[in-house]
């Protein structure tokens, strides 16, 4: 029955939005004013769709009835991520992770190698994972993925709980998850992630129960759940699977793109005037016929390790040989030496030089070829061992910052069906600073729109249509930075100019958009069941600086290769006072809002300005500085204080 | 690679900069006959500053010494760096050049 009301809401909202915006793109444009009237519109647009996508995820809400019985005989390890948090916190999460009633290991991966939490992991019989030694300073490290990718190299167990170190799990979370792998189609089951340290009021909108709540239940109805990083079960293969598709796939890429590169560098080693021995342009010759010969047994789809593994062999035969050459002349001229005055040569006659010396002068690092850089670059591309990543098989994601985004869509795309459980199986830690959250919240939109530009969902094959739109719907609401400032400066703009960017505020706006934002309301409230929506709705529009933010650095960084700038999240309150500057350019906006409200007002009273324009765009200044002063209570909060809670959950 | 020649009272000393390989190999034989064909057959190498020898560069090196030797002269090396040492050492070719710390000492005894 709910889904009824849902689906007729989202009709509605559809119907009401389209005839909304039809009109405003048709009938409504103040062509005038058209470098406000069409960034307003386009926003107004931007919205529209947003709401769309909304109502298509809640269209397809999944209720689950729990999970069937989970074999006994699963395997599962535990993984508990920890960087630099404290070693209080991770041990706690890990004794709770030690208490999960379904048989497993428990293993802390420290990308910090801190000795102590070692010491402690021995102590507790809990598992210790860092680093191997492949993962060598000139390597990428790749974060939480790399530390994921690291740990599933040395362990066995057929399922991963993955869990950030401050997410304290239910001794049953396993019991109550495990089930829905017995479908083998499933490699995720992803929980929600509750915070046990936020206030009712929840000042700095950590709680996200659109979420973890309608948003992943219609994702889910689509089969597009998603990873959210912790709190998720996973299962192996499907992870191996995804490593092993990457690691061919990149291997082919990168051997196509030096074979591709290597007739080039050939032809630019015999053009330079430094190769003028015929030895060294046999060489050349050798190497040239060796790459081309690879070329079509790559087309032919002849494996890639014994192609590269061929080209190696001619090359390094043809590179003895010079040696070899060089020897002979050298020993040609210590004969000849030895003749003029056998003395000076040695008691024993001319040395000879070893075979196994012509071997060594012949590997890599000492061969002659090295002098011609750009072939021997290539001909070091020409391997399949990956030598530039820290393990040849990476089965997390490492193309974004939000790799569990990133990896899940790659398991849809392979076929893969993921669950959402809609059940708080596991209690997290919150930032309790607005510093700290500004942060997170910044990575988790840079590493969204770093998978939008590098795989974006609506061209990746294998997807179904639900499933690119739903993740595209995702990344979508990341771009609501732009449309925000163009909705705080169009009522500045009216009540500081008289500029309207429509072309009247008459009977056939009212109309067309009141229906709309009540239905649009309406569809929140429906959706929601009751769940307070509005925190996040105002951290949506008030943080436009950072979702901004977000898109540049994310864009430099596909694009042009930039740093993103990118800090691991803390998880211990930042100390100092109150931070303001952290939230400058909202200030800055307010307080233009205000003042034009002010100007408004005035300019009614002169007569300069009409009074419907006015009350609606004064109206719209009061929503704006509602929806902004929860940034004052953000930046003035001091932490949880768990004082008047009956109970905490957290020293339980 | 970069070469440049100083004559010294009793010898003239090569610097040879750079790495010493299949390309430059023949550019020090080049340089090293032109200084001997200038009058100066009692030669120092200088490798101060080669950071890499492979077996070109090692063949040019005794490639020279049969120039100096037939120019009635010698052929000396001085401040050998690590990995050319190896090179010698493997191919036995200590045997033949030996390694002197600095230029001045290659001919203060003779």
């Amino acid at each position: 029955m709910t889904r009824f009301w849902t689906r007729l809401v989202v009709v509605l909202t559809v119907l009401t939005g389209l005839n909304y915006i039809a009109w405003r793109w048709m009938s409504s444009l103040n062509w005038d004013a058209w470098w406000i009237a069409l960034p307003l519109v386009a926003a107004e647009t931007y919205s529209l769709i947003d709401v769309m996508l909304f109502g298509m995820t809640v269209w397809n809400l999944k209720i689950r009835k729990g999970a069937p019985q989970p074999p006994h005989d699963a395997t599962v390890d535990v993984f508990i991520t920890t960087y630099n948090e404290d070693l209080d916190m991770v041990l706690t999460t890990a004794l709770a992770a030690q208490r999960i009633r379904h048989p497993h290991s428990t293993w802390i991966l420290d990308d910090g190698a801190r000795p102590e939490l070692k010491a402690l992991c021995e102590q507790h019989g809990l598992g210790y994972v860092t680093r191997s030694g492949e993962w060598t300073k000139d390597l990428p490290r790749h974060a939480k993925a790399g530390n994921l990718n690291n740990a599933l190299m040395v362990t066995h167990g057929e399922f991963l709980l993955i869990l950030d170190a401050d997410q304290i799990p239910e001794p049953d979370i396993l019991e109550k998850t495990l089930g829905y792998f017995n479908n083998r189609r499933v490699a995720l089951v992803q929980t929600p992630q509750y915070f046990s340290n936020v206030p009712a009021s929840d000042p700095l909108g950590s709680q996200a129960p659109l979420f973890y709540g309608p948003i992943q239940q219609g994702k889910d109805g689509w089969n597009a759940a998603f990873f959210c990083g912790s709190n998720a079960i996973l299962r192996r293969e499907a992870l191996m699977q995804l490593g092993l598709v990457g690691y061919v796939k990149e291997t082919e890429k990168s051997i196509r793109r030096a074979l591709a590169a290597s007739r080039a560098a050939i032809r630019q080693a015999r053009k330079s005037a430094d190769v003028e021995s015929p030895l060294v342009a046999g060489v050349l010759d050798e190497v040239e016929a060796a790459t081309r010969e690879a070329q079509q047994e790559v087309d032919a789809g002849q494996p890639l390790g014994e192609v590269t593994y061929r080209v190696r062999r001619r090359v390094d035969a043809a590179v003895q040989t010079l040696v070899q050459a060089d020897v002979a002349a050298l020993q040609a001229d210590l004969e000849e030496i030895a003749a003029m005055e056998l003395a000076h040569v040695g008691e024993s006659g001319v040395p000879v030089v070893a075979d196994d010396a012509v071997q060594r002068m012949s590997a890599r690092d000492w061969s002659p070829l090295g002098a011609l850089e750009s072939v021997q670059a290539v001909l070091d591309a020409l391997t399949v061992e990956r030598s530039n990543e820290a393990q040849p098989v990476m089965p997390l994601a490492t193309i974004s910052v939000t790799e569990d985004m990133a990896t899940a869509m790659r398991m849809h795309a392979m076929g893969w069906e993921s669950v959402y459980h809609h059940e708080i199986l596991a209690y997290g830690l919150a930032p309790e600073d607005i510093a700290t959250m500004l942060t997170q919240r910044l990575r988790w939109a840079q590493g969204t729109i770093q998978v939008l530009l590098r795989e974006n969902p609506l061209v990746q094959k294998g997807l179904k249509i639900g499933q690119r739109l739903m993740y595209f719907a995702t990344m979508w609401t990341y771009l609501s930075g732009f449309a925000a400032v163009i909705y705080f400066a169009a009522p500045i703009i009216y009540l500081l100019l008289g500029i309207l960017p429509v072309s009247s505020l008459s009977w056939d706006f009212f109309i067309r958009f009141i229906p709309f934002m009540v239905v649009n309301q309406l569809l929140f409230a429906v959706a929601g069941r009751g769940i307070p929506t509005w925190r996040g709705q105002q951290y949506s529009l008030a943080l436009f600086p950072t979702w901004i933010k977000a898109c540049t650095t994310a864009a430099r960084n596909v694009w042009f290769g930039r740093p993103l700038g990118f800090a691991v999240t803390p998880k211990a309150r930042q100390s100092g006072g109150p931070s303001w500057s952290l939230i400058r350019p909202q200030i800055v906006v307010s307080i233009l809002l205000a003042l034009a409200a002010v100007v408004g007002i005035v300019r009614l009273a002169t007569g300069l300005a009409e009074p419907l324009g006015t009350l609606v765009n004064v109206v719209w200044v009061v929503f704006d500085l509602v929806v902004m002063s929860i940034l004052v209570r953000a930046v003035l909060y001091k932490g949880y204080e768990p004082a008047a809670e009956p109970a905490n959950r957290e020293e339980s | 690679m970069e070469f440049s020649y100083e004559v010294k009272d009793s010898y003239a000393e090569v610097k040879a900069d750079g790495r010493l390989n299949m390309v430059s190999a023949p550019k020090l034989r080049e340089f090293v006959t032109d200084v001997i064909a200038g009058g100066s057959n009692r030669i120092v190498v200088n490798l101060e500053n080669t950071a890499f020898m492979d077996s070109s560069g090692l063949g040019a090196l005794i490639g020279c010494l049969k120039a100096a030797r037939q120019a009635g002269g010698d052929l000396r090396i001085a401040a050998v760096q690590p990995q050319v040492n190896m090179v010698l050492k493997l191919t036995s070719m200590d045997k033949v050049l030996t390694a002197y710390t600095t230029a001045e000492e290659a001919f203060s005894n003779d």
